[in-house]
């Protein structure tokens, strides 16, 4: 019986089931394509480029490839822009399984704007073989013959290169993600790479590898979850795509009613562990310890990114009919993670970890971004995505070059002292702490008030959301100054640690996300003004 | 929408208790008789290996070559509903099959040249 039925199933005899290829629109997915075409030949160049030139080709090809993806991406922008007025509208790219509109184009463009700064970053070897951030071999044993061995032949792992593209390519797919499936596999296609980059730190390997485990197993853990909510929610309205699943939500009353709650709270886990919301945050501060610190970077800012790009995608397109019965305990979620991300920032000794603490912090502020249920929500998160992440990259960055002994000095006691020594690294990094904590002038007051206002304006919930927030900022003021008093008004007690000079690349990421924070801290209005006109999504 | 949940409660209960009930009585009821073959390692009705060398650490090589295999296991898979509907498909999906398997071939090129097929 079984071929029978197969051969009868894959012909196209029988009604409705037609085999006829689904259409691409390739323009929209370009600069997904190009960012997988480069990673692929990223690969083929991890093969048969001989070592000494390696290094140069995979930086040189991985830069081109995001600029060309960033290129055409602007290229699509401004022409639809000119068509349809407002950066709107760009159709099904697959079938609906994938849509370009307004959110997807402009998180996408961050997307690469932070992978062009992240690899700047980790392209960094601070004038010589054998000083980047990278083992030279990441399946050796920590501290065995084998990794001396590599280390003298000078080997690298420059395949960190070919897959930092493989996850910008799965982050770009997220947020533009139609059906909670290719969600799915877009949350793979990112993660996969991130839980290998997190284990290949020069230094520290033992604390590397298990960061990167823990975000492995905790990983696919809560991505079981996402998909086991992606099931409920088919069950529910018998369709993975978002707008189906909208469009049964206000029908209600079947007898599979009770699917809806349960699923979206484990899409939601899914989600939330990305962005490392409370109650699934408890990855973040070791993976952000033990990830190579460029690496820590790039994964803060666009990982961040992506994920509340999906978030919105789901609430927006797909669930936001139901929010009354979702959205306090969301609330609740965002409230937590405000006040255990502030809180216990204040208790760290480790500049990264601190760091990842108030990056969980900064998720909650977010979030009550994406629970104010309107347009201008949309867009104040998009903009605070773009802010703090252009800060994030940059403050990494700088923890990147203070150096002890040949080590990143990431205690906070090492940081003692510097403003005076090195004034210049330690006034940006000073700055960026200030864009973090939210001061006027900053980027991040801005990020701060586009997220706040419109929750202000959409209830209670959201009012008492906004009080934490202004509280949870509050204590995080406190952490970021004592830093900054720490760096300029404490005596140093050891001379070791130094600032490295960085190299061009490293220098132009620094520079440009301090810029970036000072401009949109003073003239915010062009960026507010395309991420409101980028704030429709396509239903 | 609190009734829908009941019966799920229901099965719950009688999925746990089914568990509990039968290891349960197995440990109050059943007989306890231990000898040297009860204790040993249970490996499909075949000879325990003894352990490796080094404290029972398998060479990674093992997990490489599962991993490969699985690689191209997993494109055979694919291939097997291409050919049987590639009649109704036509040349876009061979344009895809040929971009897919290019695709592992690239990675079937970098485990070859940088050591990954190489046992020693």
């Amino acid at each position: 019986m079984i071929p029978a039925l197969g051969a009868q199933y894959l012909g196209a005899q029988l009604p409705g089931v037609d085999l006829v290829p689904a259409t691409f629109n390739y323009a929209a997915l370009s600069p997904i394509l190009v960012v997988l075409g480069v990673a692929t030949v990223g690969v083929l160049v991890e093969a048969f480029v001989p070592l000494r030139s390696r290094y140069a080709a995979q930086v040189g090809l991985t830069l081109a490839g995001l600029v060309a993806a960033f290129l055409l991406l602007v290229l699509l922008a401004v022409n639809h822009q000119t068509a349809t007025a407002g950066l709107k509208v760009l159709g099904g790219a697959v079938l609906g399984s994938v849509i370009i509109d307004g959110p997807a184009l402009f998180l996408q463009g961050t997307i690469l704007v932070f992978a062009i700064l992240g690899v700047l970053t980790m392209a960094e070897r601070l004038g010589g073989v054998g000083a980047d951030a990278f083992t030279p071999m990441g399946s050796a044993t920590p501290g065995s013959g084998q990794e001396a061995l590599a280390l003298r032949a000078g080997s690298m792992t420059s395949e960190v290169f070919p897959l930092t593209l493989f996850a910008v390519a799965g982050m770009m797919l997220f947020p533009s993600a139609g059906d909670l499936l290719t969600m799915f596999i877009s949350l793979e296609v990112l993660s996969l790479p991130l839980y290998l980059l997190t284990g290949l730190a020069r230094r520290r390997r033992l604390i590397s590898q298990e960061a990167s485990l823990k975000y492995f197993l905790l990983g696919a853990f809560s991505s079981a979850f996402f998909l086991f909510g992606t099931a409920l929610l088919y069950g529910y309205s018998g369709s993975v795509y978002l707008p189906d699943i909208a469009a049964a939500i206000p029908q209600g009353g079947s007898e599979l009613n009770g699917l809806l709650v349960p699923g979206v709270f484990l899409v939601a886990v899914g989600l939330l562990f990305k962005v490392g919301a409370v109650p699934f945050h408890s990855w973040i501060p070791d993976v952000y310890q033990g990830a190579p610190t460029p690496v820590t970077g790039f994964m803060a800012a666009a990982t961040k990114l992506a994920a509340f790009g999906a978030i919105l995608r789901v609430v927006y397109v797909g669930i936001e009919s139901a929010r009354w019965q979702w959205s306090p305990a969301i609330a609740v979620v965002a409230i937590l993670t405000m006040v255990v991300g502030a809180v216990l920032s204040v208790t760290q000794t480790d500049v990264k970890r601190l760091l990842a603490y108030s990056s969980i912090a900064h998720a909650g502020f977010i979030l009550v971004g994406v629970l104010a249920f309107d347009r201008t929500g949309v867009s104040g998160v998009m903009f605070y995505l773009v802010s703090y992440g252009l800060t994030t990259i940059a403050a990494f960055a700088i923890v990147g070059l203070v150096r002890a002994d040949g080590a990143e000095a990431t205690h906070l006691s090492q940081w003692a002292g510097l403003g005076r020594r090195h004034p210049w690294t330690a006034g940006t990094f000073a700055f960026l702490l200030l864009a973090f904590a939210g001061i006027p002038l900053t980027s991040g007051f801005t990020a701060k008030f586009a997220v706040f206002e419109p929750a202000l304006r959409s209830g209670a919930t959201g009012t008492i959301m906004v009080v934490v927030g202004l509280l949870a900022s509050a204590v995080t003021v406190f952490v970021y100054v004592r830093i900054i008093v720490l760096m300029y008004f404490t005596d140093s007690q050891n001379d070791a640690v130094a600032v490295v000079t960085p190299s061009v690349m490293t220098t132009i990421a620094i520079t440009f996300g301090a810029a970036m924070t000072l401009v949109l801290g003073v003239w915010p209005t062009e960026l507010l003004q395309l991420s409101a006109s980028a704030s429709q999504f396509l239903r | 929408m609190t009734n829908s949940y009941i019966p799920l409660l229901f099965l719950l209960a009688i999925g746990a208790g089914f568990a509990v009930l039968s290891v349960g009585t197995s440990l109050v009821v059943g007989p306890k008789r231990y000898n040297r073959a009860k204790m040993e390692a249970y490996e499909c009705g075949i000879q325990p290996t003894p352990h490796a060398s080094g404290g029972g650490r398998v060479p990674i090589k093992y997990y490489l070559t599962a991993m490969l295999f699985i690689v191209f296991d997993v494109e055979s898979i694919f291939l097997y509903p291409f050919a049987v509907a590639f009649n109704s498909l036509g040349l876009f999906a061979l344009v895809e099959m040929v971009l897919f398997i290019l695709t592992v071939f690239v990675a079937y090129a970098y485990v070859w040249r940088r050591g990954g097929l190489d046992w020693d």
